[in-house]
C-alpha cells in the first residue's frame, strides 16, 4: 500500500493526579481525573506523554487498572534505569497534570460477555494490571463466568493488588507462582510458568476457555506457546507484551 | 527480547487512521500471511515505530514523526482492513 502523511486524530488530554497508592516497594497506582475521558473497556490501555522543559518528549503505554465506569487508574512498576517509570512512581504528586491519550486497544479486552466460556488469566509481574480491570469488571457486573488467574511474581512482597486478589469471591481462583523467593512453609507454586505448570493449573482445552496472557515479552512468548502446545487454539490465546521489562 | 506487539502501536495507529486498529487484519505483501495487528511484532526503540510480520519478519509498516505530521510507509502490507470490514 502507498505511503501517506496525515494529521493526527486521537488527541492528547490533560488529566490531574488525584491519588498515589503504594502497591509494593516498587509499584504505585496513580488515580487520575480525566474530564474528557470517553470511558474504557476492561483490558484497554492509554498512552502517557512527558514533555521536558527543552521540549524533549517521551511516550509510554500503561494499562488501565480500573474497571469500566470507574475513574482512570494506572499501576506502574518502577524500573531503576528507565526514562518514564521513575518519574511516574517517584516524582508525580497529587494535583500534578499528566498528559494522556486513550483509551487504546480492542484486542486485549473482555467485553463482559458471560454467556461464554471460562477465562484463563495469566500475568507476569505488572502484566496483572489489565487483568485486574477484567476481574473488577466481572465483579461489578456480578458475572458468574468462572475465572482462574495464574500470577507469576518474584516474591509474595512483589504481588500487586494482593489484598484485593485474596478477597476475590466465588468463581475466581487465584494461583500464585513465586519465582525468586518463597516464604517459609510456602505450599504454592514456585518457579517460572511452564507447560507442566499450565497443564496442572489452566482450564483443560476442552473447556473452550479464552486465555489472556500479559507481562514481559519473554514471559508472554513462553506461556502462549505452551498453551497452544497443550491444545488451546491460537485464536483463543490473547496476548499483550510489555517489552523486556520488570519482574515476573 | 525487548520487542513489543501491535497493541503497543494502538494509540499511534488510532491517531493516524481515526479508528481502533489493533483488531484490524493485515496481509503481508511478502509472504501473504494474514494476522491481527495486535499479533504483529513491533519495535519502538529506533527512530520510528516499526511493525513486522509475525511469520516472515518482513517490515509491514514504518511510522516516522516530523513535527505534527506522521510519515507512514506501508509498502510491506498488501491489505489492511479494520475489524468487521473486508479488504
Ligand atoms: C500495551 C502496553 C501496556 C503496558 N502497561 C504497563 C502497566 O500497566 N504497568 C507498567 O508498569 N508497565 C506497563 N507497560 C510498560 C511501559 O510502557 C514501559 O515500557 C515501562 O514503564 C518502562 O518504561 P521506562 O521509560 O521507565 O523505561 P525505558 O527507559 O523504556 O527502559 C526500559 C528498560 O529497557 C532498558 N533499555 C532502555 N533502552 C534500551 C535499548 N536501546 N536497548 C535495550 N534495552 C534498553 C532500560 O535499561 C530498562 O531496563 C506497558 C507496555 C505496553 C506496550
Ligand atoms: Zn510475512
Amino acid at each position: 500500500m502507498a505511503g501517506t502523511a496525515v494529521r493526527g486524530r486521537l488527541t492528547w488530554q490533560v488529566s490531574a493526579v488525584t491519588a498515589l497508592i503504594d502497591e509494593t516497594a516498587s509499584v504505585k497506582t496513580i488515580e487520575l481525573q480525566a474530564p474528557d475521558w470517553a470511558g474504557h473497556l476492561a483490558g484497554q490501555h492509554l498512552d502517557v506523554r512527558l514533555t521536558a522543559e527543552d521540549g524533549y518528549r517521551a511516550e509510554r503505554s500503561y494499562s488501565i487498572a480500573s474497571a469500566p465506569g470507574e475513574p482512570v487508574a494506572l499501576t506502574v512498576e518502577r524500573l531503576e534505569d528507565g526514562e518514564v517509570s521513575p518519574y511516574l512512581t517517584e516524582e508525580l504528586r497529587p494535583g500534578d497534570d499528566l498528559e494522556i491519550r486513550g483509551p487504546v486497544g480492542g484486542y486485549f479486552v473482555w467485553d463482559g460477555d458471560d454467556s461464554v466460556t471460562p477465562l484463563m488469566l495469566i500475568a507476569g509481574g505488572s502484566g496483572v494490571v489489565p487483568l485486574r480491570s477484567i476481574l473488577r469488571h466481572r465483579s461489578n457486573l456480578r458475572s458468574t463466568v468462572p475465572v482462574r488467574l495464574l500470577y507469576s511474581a518474584r516474591s509474595l512482597a512483589d504481588v500487586i493488588y494482593r489484598d484485593e486478589l485474596d478477597q476475590e469471591g466465588a468463581g475466581v481462583e487465584v494461583i500464585y507462582t513465586l519465582t525468586r523467593q518463597q516464604p517459609q512453609g510456602w505450599t504454592g507454586h514456585r518457579g517460572r510458568v511452564d507447560k507442566s505448570m499450565l497443564s496442572e493449573v489452566a482450564w483443560p482445552p476442552d473447556q473452550q476457555a479464552i486465555a489472556y496472557v500479559c507481562g514481559p515479552t519473554p514471559f508472554v512468548e513462553t506461556v502462549a506457546s505452551s498453551l497452544v502446545g497443550l491444545g488451546y487454539p491460537a485464536q483463543r490465546v490473547k496476548t499483550e507484551r510489555f517489552g523486556g521489562i520488570g519482574g515476573s | 527480547m525487548d520487542d513489543l506487539d501491535g497493541n503497543a502501536m494502538g494509540g499511534l495507529m488510532q491517531e493516524i487512521f481515526g479508528v481502533e486498529m489493533t483488531t484490524a487484519i493485515e496481509t503481508c505483501a511478502h509472504c501473504g500471511n494474514a494476522a491481527v495487528v495486535a499479533e504483529t511484532a513491533v519495535y519502538l526503540r529506533g527512530p520510528g515505530a516499526v511493525m513486522r510480520c509475525p511469520t516472515c519478519t518482513n517490515i509491514l509498516m514504518v511510522v516516522v514523526r516530523r513535527q505534527d505530521m506522521h510519515c507512514v510507509d506501508m509498502q510491506g502490507i498488501a491489505s489492511l482492513s479494520p475489524a468487521g470490514q473486508t479488504a
